[in-house]
């Protein structure tokens, strides 16, 4: 049973919590350094930037990454940019709009000292990834280009093409690797962590198991970082790419970590419909298509016209008409509910009616073709190989998906979770968006984390540490979890029932979505908790994993992360049944007003839920951590 | 053991893509099958059938995957995570061509409408001395890490940078640096390369810094480690071209010519300052 939830967070004017607290935290001396070993798993944005910032400090730092190479992590992925304060542009923009825009998107369920803190080290993650080589946009004078992005309205986001978070992934990575021929950092591809080991009430290392030969070791430390990334693959169908699994942040919540708030996932409302059965994921079209494109459905129900022969009197741009001061800028869970809403009324377009047009005739008339091709030439190519329709010629068809989980890991202000020793950064953690995340935010998060808060932070908790050498892989606690380990692959790979293991995640991605997707009711979110432990034990009876463990094993690999999915899609709907309220990505459908607008209960709900662990089977313990706001005053958020 | 880089068919121009009676294709599928490291492989025929053209090429291997699953049959081992073109991950020799048959296009970007009902299509993993095949499709492509890490870098510790906006960078320069980095290190340049060269990969990260200020500092040390580096694991390039075809990012060879410039500067440069020491 854990006790109260200290968050730790400094006193005082937020503006200087972070700056008196770094001058708190203790030191280590440069030649103790060496002493600790600091293991890092995961190697995206926050992974990788942590990894080669500990490393350069002089820790002795081991990296894991289930890739081939670090590279590979799904930052590579974010296409929009990322957010800094630099205000560049002279349009007014300020640490203190970022931090209050942040808190204001997060729906005002983030904690203030924390997205302070985020804001003010946005700047200097620019700074660091300019000097490590990364080819942001540039305007002709040979300085950084901003843009506006996700509805802000101020430009403060820095961009690399579509490719922003390739190009940063590529800096942390080129980072990473100068660590590794500089011997400080010790890589392990191929590795995926599958346990947490805990003795004597601290973190003590992982287990893992190596993806070619299969074989399990144990790797001791003085202290754990999980860089692990979110869990929209709970839905099956999402924007993450294949492998992103909630695996890592699962096993250490089942070893005592919190999990706080896993019904906050943020539904992007601008991806490309699902095609058929066998779509293995969704391909995300950046946000920054909203700001040239229209979103309309048409009028009339069930309409098959094609697009062009849709009069504009019969076409209905909902969100223009809705919003009017922010029109098809508004965030996303607005723009995704009230696509869902015409959908669901039947006016949906495309071969499956489960799709709005996006369409950029205007800008193309006004503009032209090669104005459009140099902002989302990449964009559209994209969409044109993917669907085989020419977006120059006939709107875009989107429809919003799953796309990032505010949810994770408990952590306080340190990072450092419930368990001593175990940090967890990036969007593995809970910690900074709130109930919802401001377009390119994610990628600024990460490399806070990264960069500028975990090098500090663990080095304060190692402080404590110094003198005192933890458990080595031979205290019991390791061979516990490696034979136990073993024992669950042993189960897997002698499962040979009738169906594969993505029939069984797609089963469960359809349940989450139906009842925790983009809104949820009390009535539907009972029916799955029925039907969420229903169908994981059906899959343990009649799973099929072929092959054997000792070799590369995608289908072992993947019921593992498929037994953990169900167990957390339980979680994320008990959470999401608890809180009845709507904020941010969670909406409640009993709690809207008249209009349709998310109402938030700050009375009943202005905290943050952390569940504990309380066995397979039994019900998880709800801890409460209170937010308060002694700077930015909660309102109701409103973009009409 | 690797196949022979000759073994496949040779790739011949894709047509449009008539379907079957049900809108649908019917393929056949040649695809390479070995076990292990040690193992000699073979080529196995799979029947894919009621595929539909707006099926990706690799939801069409999980669509074979899962039925050979439900048979009882191993599944083919094949990479593939974000599929949407910018991880890397993915990629197949397909018809003999490094990621198919489309211009600029990844594996995972390739769909069946590329594709014609009753096809015969031949599925090979890369086929490089450096990749060893680890099992079916997937192959070992770390030693493209080990050039990264002998200088695809800019040493600057965390926290030791100054303002973004001190130094301009020209936007030509930047942009040009930018199409260089859009390399997704596939490794679809060592496997088109006759001679298994991993040289516009090496060239694309060696210009991508050598092209920036920030870079300069490192450029000749940079540029002389990670083209040796690049020769310890891979051949020679003898500037066929064929990589910069294959690139799904499509990537000039122009890179090539750059660092080969660079190179041939470094030797007369890193020489002078070891006569200085």
């Amino acid at each position: 049973m854990i006790g109260s939830l200290d968050a730790r967070l400094p006193g005082g004017p937020v503006e200087d919590a972070w700056t008196d607290h770094k001058f708190s935290l203790r030191l280590v001396n440069p030649n103790n350094k060496r002493r600790f070993t600091v293991i890092v798993v995961g190697t995206g944005l926050a992974g990788a930037s942590a990894a080669a910032s500990l490393g350069e400090l002089g820790y002795r730092v081991k990296a894991f990454t289930y890739h081939d190479s670090p590279r590979r992590a799904h930052s590579i992925a974010a296409q929009g940019g990322i957010n800094a304060a630099k205000n560049y542009k002279n349009d007014g923009d300020s640490v203190f709009r970022l931090f209050y825009d942040t808190v204001k998107g997060g729906d005002y369920r983030s904690r203030e000292a924390n997205v302070y803190r985020l804001a003010e080290t946005s700047v200097a993650i620019i700074d660091q990834c300019v000097a490590a080589g990364v080819p942001f946009a540039r305007e002709y004078g040979g300085l950084l280009d901003n843009r506006s992005f996700g509805g802000a309205q101020v430009s403060r986001t820095f961009y690399a093409r579509g490719q922003t978070g390739q190009q940063l992934l590529l800096g942390a990575y080129s980072s990473l690797m100068r660590q590794v021929s500089a011997g400080t950092v010790d890589l392990h591809t191929r590795a995926e962590m599958l346990d947490l080991v805990v003795a004597e009430g601290r973190t003590a290392g992982i287990v893992v198991r190596d993806l070619l030969t299969g074989e399990v070791t144990a790797h001791a430390a003085d202290a754990v970082m999980l860089a692990t990334g979110g869990y929209s693959n709970v839905y099956y169908l999402s924007t993450n790419a294949m492998m992103c699994n909630v695996t890592a942040a699962w096993r250490a919540h089942r070893r005592g970590a919190l999990f706080a708030n896993p019904c906050y996932t943020q539904i992007h409302p601008t991806c490309i419909p699902a095609g058929d059965d066998f779509q293995s994921k969704l391909t995300l079209m950046s946000e920054s298509l909203r700001n040239d494109g229209r979103i309309w459905v048409p009028r009339a129900f069930d309409d098959a016209r094609a697009p062009a022969d849709i009069s504009e009197a019969e076409r209905d741009y909902y969100l223009e008409e809705k919003y009017a001061s922010f029109g098809n800028l508004v965030p996303r869970d607005v723009a995704s509910r009230n696509a869902k809403a015409v959908v669901d009324a039947g006016r949906g377009v495309g071969p499956l009616r489960n799709g709005v047009y996006l369409d950029f005739s205007d800008v193309l008339a006004r503009d032209g073709a090669d104005v459009v091709r140099a902002k989302y030439g990449n964009l559209f190519d994209m969409y044109e190989r993917i669907t085989g329709e020419d977006p120059y010629r006939a709107p875009m068809r989107i429809y919003p998906a799953v796309h990032y989980t505010m949810g994770g890991l408990w952590v306080d202000y340190n990072l450092m979770s419930n368990v001593p020793g175990l940090f967890v950064a990036g969007e593995a953690n809970f910690s900074d968006h709130g109930a919802n995340r401001l377009g390119a935010s994610a990628l600024m998060q990460g490399l806070a984390d990264g960069y500028f808060v975990v090098p500090y932070t663990v080095g304060d908790y190692l402080a404590g540490r110094l003198g005192q050498a933890g458990p080595g892989t031979d205290h019991p606690a390791f061979g516990a979890a490696v034979s136990e380990l073993n024992e669950q692959i042993a189960r897997w790979t002698a499962a040979k029932g009738s169906r594969t293991v993505d029939w069984f995640h797609r089963e469960l991605g359809r349940i989450v979505w139906d009842h925790c997707g983009m809104s949820r009711n009390a009535a539907g979110l009972a029916k799955a908790l029925a039907e969420i432990p229903a169908l994981r034990e059906e899959f343990h009876a009649d799973v099929c994993v072929p092959g054997s463990a000792a070799t590369l094993n995608q289908s072992l690999e993947k019921a593992a992360r498929v037994d953990d999915f169900f167990e957390l899609a339980e979680l994320l709907a008990r959470d999401a049944l608890e809180r009845e309220e709507s904020c941010g990505g969670h909406f409640r459908e009993e709690h809207q007003d008249a209009e349709g607008e998310a109402r938030r209960d700050d009375e009943r709900f202005a905290h943050v839920a952390a569940w504990e662990w309380a066995g397979t089977g039994a019900e998880p313990i709800r801890h409460r951590e209170e937010l308060e706001f002694n700077t930015v005053t909660p309102t109701t958020r409103s973009y009409k | 053991m690797n196949p022979p880089k000759t073994s496949a068919a040779a790739p011949e121009a894709p047509e449009r893509h008539p379907t079957g009676a049900a809108g649908t294709l019917n393929l056949r599928l040649r695809v390479w099958r070995q076990d292990g490291p040690g193992d000699a492989g073979r080529f196995e025929t799979y029947e894919a059938t009621g595929i539909s053209p707006d099926a990706s090429f690799l939801e069409m291997l999980d669509v074979l995957n899962e039925r050979l699953t439900l048979e009882g049959r191993e599944p083919i081992a094949f990479e593939s995570d974000c599929r949407e073109g910018i991880c890397g991950t993915c990629g197949l020799m397909i018809n003999g061509r490094a990621h198919g048959p489309q211009k600029g296009t990844a594996t995972c970007q390739l769909h069946m409408r590329q594709f014609s009902d009753g096809d015969l299509i031949t599925i090979e993993p890369w086929r490089a001395g450096a990749f060893e095949v680890i099992r079916d499709l997937a192959v070992d492509r770390t030693p493209l890490d080990r050039i990264i890490a002998a200088g695809g870098y800019i040493s600057v510790n965390t926290g030791a940078a100054p303002d973004a906006n001190l130094v301009p960078v020209p936007k030509e320069a930047s942009d040009t640096a930018f199409d260089a980095a859009a390399c997704i290190g596939c490794g679809a340049c060592v496997a088109a390369c006759p001679n298994s060269a991993a040289q516009l990969f090496t060239a694309a990260k060696v210009q991508h810094l050598n092209l920036l200020p920030q870079g300069q500092p490192e450029r000749w040390g940079r540029t002389e480690a990670m083209v040796e580096t690049m020769e310890q694991f891979f051949g020679s390039c003898t500037n066929h071209g064929e990589c910069s075809e294959a690139c799904p990012k499509e990537i000039s060879i122009d890179f090539i010519a750059w660092t080969n410039r660079d190179y041939v500067r470094a030797k007369l440069k890193n020489r002078k300052l070891a006569g200085q020491r």
